[in-house]
């Protein structure tokens, strides 16, 4: 008796599971679609978690949009189900504005996903940094960089003001920064030569090396431009 | 024979049955149609004037507001102050807000409040003047409810009737644009402006909408709009072409201008000033409901009624705490240091020599605040005060000649000190100690609101302190600003001496003296914890600057309003222990950061309006969405 009904509660349970498999069975997304924010190839570097660009996919029964954040370097990876998106960088993100697309007609890239897939965005930055040398020297860790200024005419904008950030860790902004030095825009001289100095304060626990890069704030654009990260040794 | 007699007698009687049976269900009106005994229905409840308060009474309750004395939570969402509070550590982890963060759309309750209206415009077996004034309330309600969303979303859809579907299959006429910004703030003005003569004005009336909380909202709402005006051209960013978001420079005047024509109308009210000793004044306006005459319009609470509240409880020194709990706002060290010096003077608080080679030494923990705005007292539990008749001991340990500290990790913690034969207390039963919740992680607790009845911090009894909504304190200082912005300066200084002098501020401000971080810096510091300050710092487009995401120390310029302030710090006083050295027993102070503060707050400009849900943007074509998003 007892065994007989322990029979059925197996079986009981073994149909459970074998129909919980059957329903509820969506395939997972599995298509990679990655790429940076690039200006003629050279990605665009930024802050951590200050980014976003939205996909969009017609045809269901709301509009909710898709959201990719873009790392600190320009990078952006996400893993999505095959279909046609609408590619729309929303136009107050990043320190750049986005550029027209032949096939739309607007900014709207348009995305046919079908497998992996990876894709550049060129966007039109309002500055680039070139030539950023980092060294350490003593206790100071020294920047020199040159600004381009890439959107001229009607929409050009001022530099704010350019930031050398120093940071324990890998993520250098002003967030994370443990020191930083500022230069109002009306203070430089030679945008093609700037040299900014900040000193390096006492870490806990003690470490040899820091991370460093130098930042620019376009006059009211929120996100800030940086360049590559660089690693120095004390 | 007798057969068929019974036969037809048996007949009849069912007829007679049938007959009186149908008589009966042929009254459908009687038999289908009964009074429900549960609930009460609209016509029984508009003949009654003391059923029309209750429902009235319902829209009262659900008066919208973001940072209250129930949802003190929120105030440690910003730089005033940290959360001692294992839950809301979150708020310090975040490097932003979220974009749909104090948003508020709520055309559920605005449709109840059109019903109530359109209802009683029919009721006609109420009394005229007493229908009049229900109806006026319902209106300053509504208007209030649109006053919270145009401050948190922008423009909104301005729907003054109760809409009804008609099951079509096309909702398209339900579905309303958003009007312009200034829309909004111009309906809340006009309602007041039609409602003041017809609501009583009598200043003895709190809980309810009289003339005087009329006037008090229109100079608010006339404020937020000339300030959006005139600082919303520094943030180009934060508009929409179609005006939903943004004001035109050009109206900024105009909307001064009627702050201070409903100023001239204000009468009645006057300061609070009952108390010699200014800080305890200052406290005690808003615990004292005996006809304060300061207080224009609250939600009051009563003892014993179910309506009470655990401000107290939640927020109460830990030490001597009614409950195993309390402490859960820290005033920061930022806010702390904002309050001026006695010669109007700012300063950041003196604990190091000039030269930073020492600390300074004080006597009493108390001290260090000396000469200070005695506001901050009125504000803040300092260490070395009292609440309760008990001290609030807050001291973090003990301090060597060598630099050691000697300090426990709970409250009131036991330790050896060098030369002393017995184990004694080492740091304050308030703590306070780094990430142990509800001691007083910045070295402060709040103390306004905070209710001294004993009792208060008990969970069976709580606390009947109400919750003041607008008082004649923000209404000069909003006449002030109106003032300084249209270059009324020696106005402006009569409307913030009468204020200052109130706060126990011995010399006023010359006309000279007034500026914009006046301005900014006397609302931070006399209406810090009622709700005011994201809405001002959002309507003068400061909340950007000074919440701008970065990891910058505590500014030493407390004064400044433009200083970024994104990270609660705190101040721990320690006790030195040097016997037979001068300073021996003496009080030195260090700046702290909590350890739970891991992040700076970013204001994102798309934070100056909420967002507006995917769900809604769906559902209705026509609205737009806010700037930013």
């Amino acid at each position: 008796m007892k065994s007989k009904f322990k029979n059925l509660m197996l079986s009981v349970f073994g149909l459970v599971v074998m129909a919980s498999c059957e329903f509820d069975d969506f395939k997972e997304p599995g298509s990679i679609f990655e790429g940076r924010i690039v200006y003629q190839g050279q990605p665009i570097g930024i802050a951590y978690n200050e980014v976003e660009f939205q996909l969009w996919e017609s045809g269901w029964e709301q509009e909710i949009p898709i959201t990719v954040t873009v790392s600190q370097e320009g990078g952006f990876s996400t893993v999505l189900f095959d279909a046609e998106y609408r590619l729309v960088i929303p136009s107050h993100q990043g320190p750049f504005i986005t550029l027209q697309n032949q096939e739309t007609n607007s900014d709207t890239i348009l995305v046919s996903l079908n497998g992996n897939r990876t894709l550049d965005i060129e966007v039109l930055p309002y500055y680039m940094i070139s030539n950023p040398q980092f060294n350490a020297s003593g206790n100071d860790v020294n920047a020199s960089f040159g600004l381009d200024q890439i959107i001229t005419g009607a929409d050009q904008r001022n530099v704010e003001r350019v930031n050398l950030y120093i940071s324990k860790t890998y993520f250098v902004d002003a967030k994370t920064s443990i020191s930083s030095v500022e230069l109002g825009g009306g203070d430089i001289t030679d945008l093609s030569d700037i040299d900014l100095s900040t000193g390096i304060p006492e870490m806990t626990p003690d470490q040899s090396y820091v991370y460093a890069r130098v930042g620019v704030k376009i006059d009211g654009v929120e996100d800030m431009m940086f360049s590559p990260i660089q690693r120095i040794d004390i | 024979m007798i057969k068929i007699i019974s036969d037809m007698k048996n007949s009849l009687l069912i007829m007679i049955l049938l007959l009186l049976f149908l008589g009966v269900a042929c009254n459908d009106d009687d038999f289908l149609n009964k009074d429900p005994r549960n609930i009460l229905l609209d016509k029984q409840v508009w003949e009654s004037e003391g059923l029309v308060l209750a429902v009235l009474a319902d829209l009262y309750g659900r008066y919208p507001d973001y940072q209250t004395i129930e949802n003190w939570s929120e105030f440690t969402n910003f730089d005033e102050a940290f959360a001692s509070s294992f839950g809301s550590y979150g708020r310090h982890h975040n490097q932003d807000w979220s974009y749909f963060d104090w948003g508020y759309w709520d055309y559920g309750f605005i449709r109840e409040i059109n019903l109530f209206i359109s209802k009683g415009e029919e009721a006609v077996r109420l009394s005229e003047d007493v229908r009049e004034r229900f109806l006026a309330e319902a209106r300053f309600l509504r208007a209030a409810v649109y006053f919270e969303m145009v401050k948190r979303m922008g423009g909104v859809p301005l729907i003054l009737e109760s809409l009804t579907y008609d099951y079509s299959g096309d909702p398209s006429y339900l579905q309303y644009p958003r009007v312009k910004e200034h829309k909004i703030y111009d309906f809340v003005i006009s309602e007041m402006q039609a409602i003041k003569d017809i609501l009583p004005d009598d200043p003895s009336v709190k809980a309810r909408a009289t003339k005087g909380a009329a006037l008090a909202m229109t100079m608010r709402a006339a404020l937020y709009a000339g300030s959006i005006a005139k600082y919303g051209a520094t943030t180009p960013d934060v508009s929409l072409p179609g005006g939903e978001v943004g004001i035109p420079a050009t109206m900024a005047a105009d909307y001064y201008q009627t702050v201070l024509d409903a100023f001239s109308e204000m009468s009645g009210y006057a300061l609070y000033d009952r108390n010699p000793d200014p800080g305890d004044n200052f406290a005690n306006l808003f615990l004292d409901k005996n006809n304060n005459p300061e207080v224009i319009f609250v939600e009051d609470f009563k003892l014993q009624s179910g309506k009470t509240h655990g401000f107290t409880i939640s927020n109460q020194p830990r030490y001597q705490s009614e409950e195993q709990e309390g402490g859960r706002i820290n005033p920061s060290l930022n806010l702390v240091q904002s309050f001026e010096l006695l010669d109007n003077t700012f300063a950041p608080l003196p604990i190091r020599t000039t030269d930073d080679l020492d600390y300074l030494y004080y006597d009493e923990p108390t001290d260090l605040f000396e000469n200070r705005d005695p506001r901050l007292r009125g504000t803040v539990l300092l260490p070395g005060t009292r609440f309760k008749e008990t001290d609030v001991e807050i001291w973090a340990g003990y301090l060597l000649s060598d630099n050691t500290v000697i300090t426990g990790d709970q409250f009131g913690a036991k330790a050896s000190l060098p030369g002393v034969e017995e184990d004694v207390q080492v740091v304050g039963f308030s703590g306070p100690i780094d990430n142990l919740e509800f001691s007083a992680q910045t070295g402060f607790y709040i103390r306004k609101y905070l209710d001294p009845t004993p009792g208060s911090g008990q969970r069976g009894v709580q606390s009947e302190v109400w919750w003041v909504r607008y008082r004649y304190g923000e209404v000069l200082l909003n006449a002030a600003e109106a003032a300084f912005e249209l270059g009324m300066v020696d106005i402006a200084a009569g409307y913030m001496n009468q204020v200052r002098s109130r706060a126990g501020m011995p010399t006023g401000l010359t006309p000279g003296e007034i500026t914009f971080d006046r301005i900014v810096h006397e609302r931070k510091v006399e209406l810090a914890f009622e709700g005011h300050q994201l809405w001002d710092m959002k309507r003068w487009r400061l909340a950007h600057i000074v919440w701008d995401g970065s990891s910058e120390p505590l500014t030493n310029d407390p004064g400044n309003a433009m200083e970024p302030s994104t990270r609660p710090f705190g101040l721990w006083p320690y006790k030195i222990h040097a016997p037979g050295e001068s300073n021996h027993g003496k009080w030195v102070f260090k700046e702290v950061l909590p350890s739970q503060v891991t992040n700076p707050d970013r204001f994102r400009l798309g934070n100056y309006y909420s967002g507006i849900g995917d769900d809604l943007l769906n559902r209705n074509p026509k609205l737009v969405r806010n700037p930013n998003h």
